[in-house]
């Protein structure tokens, strides 16, 4: 029930009750305001950009073959970072939630630091390991594709991990007791009782890793070498386009990339409310 | 609720699953170690392998300061005008119903979707005086927002914008409106109903929201540097200077540089830390085992937890 029906229905208020945060009508125009002023317009004008010279104009700025190479490593190592992020993320909420160890708390709260620390430390963190002067025999990802999906890995770490534990940490042990009594065995328990439950906080936190993977840049800037038609991903390539001046070629590659990761978005929102719906 | 090796129903899972359940940690640890802990520490270990001093005196000329400087205004102008207009929304999108809230949701959540640097190109293309929009148009006005900090402010401004947001929306779904109608019944206004009321029951999801968008805020690197030209001593931030340092080979100086964007992120791991710790207590009391962190955006993307 909103506050405003109730002032107005159950206690008329005095004139000067209205003022506060302006009344409902002003303070809803504010924020509205603001988020069309701040995030709606700024998406209308990359929109209306990459249509300036026509839809001509646009295909052939998106199918130029050094943004074709960057769109198609973008996905790719996105969808392998996700992949990645799915098994080892699950894998890890499991650790951090169903296991005991010490300096279990550290590593807890370790988890969240891809999120505090910036993305260009990200790269040069990595860089340290397995940069030309690494240290371990792993050295020497940096300039290479696999740099380019460490980076990834390292920025959305968090995502299926803190999406899935809470999950985790609500199941309901008995189901799993139940499963254990009638003689299934870990695996299946796993299989057929937990994971179900977990799937869609699995989805979900791999559909984020995926929208950040996919827009990812600070972190790849030093790591991947931006090498064209190699290493260059989606976000690199329209960063060189605007600095070269080809504002219209690189608002229509950002269409692309905001079509992908707000159309994935989109797709697990249909997604979750299909299986609530449904029913699992 | 997590399952304890006393339970007569699991005991065989936990008996069948030793070898699995270090097998498990063994290869959780492993891979954040070699992801996360072992990185970040050679960073620390790096930067000063030639010495403190050389690490100070790399972020302390003159050109340093001023990148630290340029962050801290960039924090100091975009959270606290986050935090107002976050609570703002938070209000509105939960205790309003009109039209068009399903889009004002979605909107918010866009600066979680939107690469860093499209968001510099998108104020590119309306600010720029060569070509943007209103660019001409303020430039008449006399502010010039690419190239300036004004631009790198708005920059920030976009990227930060909904943790305050996404933090504060599930608190006040949680504590529902009862005492405010209470308050508003009693004669209150709505301003003093916000601040006696509201205000004091969201504050923690607000503090937290306002870490996480300080944390964004000062680390931000794609857009701003699309939007501030990257001009040394006027419009570089200690994140655009660490790049440059790393690209003019001063390697040493980059990591020191990296030290103190990394300290900065510490400080705000421990400051979520704690905060989640009081919350918890607060809401749960203190038999809580583990504390899952709360900072993966709150997308609006149902996962399935209403079912239970």
């Amino acid at each position: 029930m909103s506050q405003g029906a109730v002032t107005t229905a159950d206690a008329p208020p005095r004139p000067g009750h209205r003022l506060g945060l302006g009344g409902p009508g002003l303070t809803r125009g504010l924020v509205v305001g603001y988020i069309s002023v701040m995030v709606l317009l700024p998406i209308a004008a990359v929109t209306a950009t990459s249509l300036e010279g026509g839809l001509a104009a646009f295909w052939d700025a998106v199918t130029a073959p050094q943004a074709v190479a960057a769109l198609k490593l973008t996905v790719i190592s996105s969808l392998i970072v996700v992949v990645v992020n799915v098994v080892f993320g699950t894998l890890i909420a499991w650790v951090l939630v169903r296991d005991q160890f010490r300096g279990k708390r550290f590593i807890n709260s370790l988890v969240d630091l891809p999120f505090a620390l910036p993305t260009i430390v990200a790269g040069l963190v990595l860089l340290a390991l397995y940069g030309e002067n690494g240290v371990l025999g792993l050295s020497g990802v940096s300039f290479t594709k696999v740099g380019v999906v460490l980076a990834l890995l390292f920025v959305t770490l968090p995502f299926v991990i803190r999406s899935v534990q809470p999950v985790l940490l609500e199941l309901d042990a008995e189901m799993e007791e139940a499963a254990a009594s009638l003689g299934a065995r870990p695996l299946t328990i796993f299989r057929r009782v937990v994971l179900p439950n977990l799937a869609p906080a699995i989805v979900a936190g791999g559909a984020l890793a995926f929208a950040r993977a996919v827009g990812e840049f600070g972190s790849l800037v030093l790591i991947s070498g931006n090498i064209p038609f190699d290493t260059e991903v989606s976000s690199v390539y329209i960063f060189g386009q605007i600095e070269s001046g080809n504002t219209e070629s690189a608002a229509a590659v950002s269409v692309v990339l905001l079509a992908i990761s707000v159309g994935m978005l989109f797709l697990i929102n249909l997604l979750g409310r299909w299986t609530l719906r449904h029913g699992s | 609720m997590a399952v304890s090796s006393t339970d007569a129903g699991t005991k065989n899972i936990v008996q069948g699953g030793r070898l699995a359940r270090y097998g498990l940690r063994t290869v959780a640890l492993t891979y954040l170690s070699l992801l996360l802990l072992i990185p970040v520490a050679l960073v620390f270990y790096k930067a000063f392998e030639e010495g403190f001093s050389v690490a100070w005196e790399a972020v302390s000329t003159p050109e340093a300061q001023h990148a630290i400087y340029l962050t801290v205004l960039m924090v100091v102008i975009a959270v606290p005008i986050n935090t107002v207009f976050g609570i703002a929304c938070a209000i509105v999108l939960v205790r309003h119903n009109f039209r068009g809230k399903a889009l004002l949701n979605a909107a918010i959540d866009m600066p979680f979707a939107i690469s860093p640097v499209v968001i510099g190109l998108s104020l590119v293309l309306l600010y720029s005086t060569r070509d943007g929009w209103f660019g001409q148009d303020l430039a008449a006005a006399g502010i010039e927002v690419i190239f300036t900090p004004v631009g790198m402010v708005l920059a920030t401004m976009f990227v930060s914008l909904p943790f305050v947001v996404r933090e504060v929306v599930p608190v006040l779904q949680e504590i529902g409106d009862d005492q405010e109608q209470a308050a508003s019944t009693l004669g209150a206004g709505r301003w003093q109903t916000f601040w006696r009321i509201t205000l004091p029951s969201i504050r923690w999801g607000v503090t937290y929201g306002v870490i996480l968008a300080t944390a964004r805020a000062l680390g931000e690197f794609g857009a701003v540097s699309v939007v501030s030209g990257r001009i040394s001593g006027s419009t570089e931030t200690l994140p655009l200077y660490l790049r440059k340092l790393f690209d003019t080979f001063d390697v040493a100086g980059a990591y020191a540089a990296a030290v103190v964007l990394a300290l900065l992120a510490l400080v705000v791991l421990f400051a979520m830390n704690f905060i989640q710790r009081r919350d918890r207590a607060i809401l749960a009391g203190p038999s809580v085992a583990t504390e899952p962190g709360a900072l993966v955006p709150h997308l609006d993307v149902p996962d399935g937890k209403e079912n239970r």
